[in-house]
């Protein structure tokens, strides 16, 4: 929650007010409890070990503006997956169907496409059928009372076979005058970003923003939090949750879009295993399979540390079979750091 | 005599078969607190439940300040003044007190079709008032609700309450799960209904709690009303006894 710098102000009028503690160290313990208890901390303190263990291995090119422009222009593909997913398991729900619908979006733009219709028109036709994918899962989960888990793995397989049957085999060609530049073109200083990464930035701060600033956010959050608590209160919780369905499969299957046009041609093999690369970003970021608690950010610092561990390891010349070795090692690192830092946390006691 | 703040005529509740509700009849007045006990089974949480707008009724009416009203979800039920505070699930643990406070009612800077951006310095505000009103204190309102003690919990629900004027508040069970002296600071709350101005209604299964806090124990049997009177006018063994 963005509330740190109102909590410090509150904190440093309380300290005067209250005449028996001394003022600096009181606010420090809040200030340390505060940053204990963010989901995303050891996600960040990890980032920063492993880039600095791959700037040393590496013999500093993995700093390199060449490198990092690589690591950079394929992160939003997985980060935008992750940031779908991370905000359906704050809202208390599951997706394993992004990995699939990430591919099929891109297919059944491009055959439309093929057929006469032009890119945007497409592109919204891509959009609707992954918001119908993703009722589909809100539906199955919520009017069935079935886990998210099950009824996305369906989803999963379903949605990759549909891909595969309407590519035909033969997935199509993209049409030349396609305006893949909006997302694949190189810009910013020392040509360091693709187009793609600030439509990404762009949509993880609405979405970061929909979560911690508004109303819907606040009940995203109950509801992930406390399911009962959540309809006592009123709150429209099937609403809720068949929103972040439909918001995780739309983004996954735009994230999709992104690749396709990155590598000029949609393979209806795309994306398999991605499904659980987004879960490990988001649960690296402090995101919990329980509910409630999670952070856009936290997902993001969850895709970046991937793609850094991917790339680094190549660099550092260790075997690339070792990738998923490493993912697996992180994420339940981070877990169990993530939750040691919380209890560390919560035994500051500033007189709550 | 005053209009009662709410009257319920001849309620009865079917769940597949079994007869949960037969033909109650309750009228509370305003600034009443009521203490409900009963068995487990007895329909006490089929009536709250309707109340609370959780379950409508299959037939009879609800009146409230005298006029028919309609409680088809808890929303309806919030609107018409009546806030419920259950044993535990009313408060999201991993939220902050301030947003707990105002789930579901936030109050918003800007909104398009009841979407918008949050008040957090409003809700901020406001929270450390409602707290202090029912005489907690709880340092900071951006505290997760998660840290607070069960006792603290149930104070920061009937601190909402009276904060968004609830009329009716009921309480279902709200002392279980508490150690004996959490459960005296919620019982302190409960008494204290009566001074903000609230009319209250407290499910309870301890009895004494209820003959310390209540005006008026009704108690319910296999679905029906068999016992309803005045504290002053009856002895814990009398309530027994229509058991």
């Amino acid at each position: 929650m963005p509330t740190t710098s109102s909590q410090q102000t509150s904190d440093v009028a309380q300290a005067s007010a209250s005449p028996g503690r001394t003022r600096a160290p009181h606010a420090t313990k809040r200030l340390l409890k505060i940053y204990l208890e963010k989901p995303e901390l050891a996600g960040i303190v990890l980032l920063v070990v492993l880039i600095a263990i791959f700037e040393w291995r590496s013999d500093g090119v993995f700093l390199s503006t060449e490198n990092f422009r690589g690591v950079l222009g394929i992160l939003p593909e997985v980060a935008l997956v992750a940031t779908g997913v991370t905000l359906l398991m704050i809202c208390g729900e599951f997706d394993l169907s992004v990995g699939s619908v990430f591919a099929l979006m891109p297919m059944t733009a491009a055959i439309v496409m093929s057929n006469g219709l032009p890119f945007w028109p497409a592109v919204l036709l891509g959009l609707v059928v992954c918001a119908a994918i993703g009722l589909v899962n809100a539906v199955v989960t919520i009017r069935f009372g079935i886990p998210s888990f099950i009824a996305t793995l369906g989803m999963l397989f379903m949605a990759r076979s549909l891909t595969v049957v309407v590519s035909g085999g033969f997935p199509p060609l993209l049409p030349d005058e396609i305006p893949s530049w909006i997302f694949t073109q190189f810009i910013g200083p020392g040509q360091l970003f693709r187009m793609s990464f600030l439509w990404f930035i762009g949509i993880a701060a609405i979405v970061s923003a929909l979560l911690s600033l508004t109303n819907f956010g606040n009940w995203v959050k109950a509801t992930g939090g406390f399911l009962d608590a959540a309809t006592s209160m009123g709150i429209p919780v099937v609403w809720v949750k068949t929103t972040c369905f439909v918001i995780c499969s739309v983004l996954a299957g735009f994230a999709g879009l992104i690749q396709v046009l990155r590598l000029g041609s949609p393979l209806p093999s795309i994306g398999i295993g991605l499904e659980l690369q987004a879960v490990a970003a988001a649960v690296i970021g402090g995101a919990a399979l329980t509910g409630g608690i999670g952070t856009i950010f936290g997902a993001i610092v969850g895709a970046l540390l991937i793609r850094v561990i991917d790339n680094g390891l190549v660099l550092s010349q260790v075997d690339a079979n070792w990738f998923q070795f490493a993912i697996g090692a992180l994420t339940i690192l981070a877990v169990v750091a993530n939750a040691w830092l919380r209890r560390m946390g919560r035994r500051i006691r500033v007189g709550v | 005599m005053t209009t009662p703040l709410i009257e319920c005529r001849h309620l009865d509740k079917w769940y597949s078969g079994v007869h949960a509700l037969k033909d109650v009849s309750l009228t509370i007045r305003p600034g009443e607190v009521v203490g409900l006990v009963g068995d487990n089974g007895a329909g006490k949480s089929t009536l709250i439940k309707i109340l609370s707008g959780v379950h409508e009724p299959d037939k009879g009416q609800i009146l409230m300040g005298g006029a028919p009203v309609r409680l088809r979800n808890p929303k309806d039920a919030m609107r018409a003044g009546i806030e419920t505070i259950y044993q535990y699930n009313s408060m999201v643990p991993t939220m902050s007190i301030a947003r707990n406070l105002f789930i579901g009612r936030e109050p918003l800077k800007a909104s398009v079709f009841g979407f918008g951006l949050l008040d957090q310095e409003r809700m901020r505000q406001e929270s450390v008032q409602a707290i202090a009103d029912v005489d907690l204190h709880l340092r900071s309102p951006d505290a997760l609700v998660g840290e607070l003690s069960g006792g603290q919990r149930q104070g920061v629900a009937i601190a909402r309450a009276m904060h968004f004027k609830s009329k009716l508040l009921i309480l279902d069970e709200p002392t279980n799960h508490l150690s004996v002296k959490e459960t005296d600071k919620v019982i302190g709350f409960v008494k204290g209904l009566k001074d903000q101005g609230l009319t209250g209604i407290f499910i309870s299964h301890n009895m004494q709690h209820v003959f310390q806090s209540c005006d008026r124990v009704v108690a319910m049997a296999r679905g029906e009303i068999v016992f309803d009177h005045p504290v002053t006018e009856t002895t814990l063994e009398d309530v027994h006894e229509h058991l």
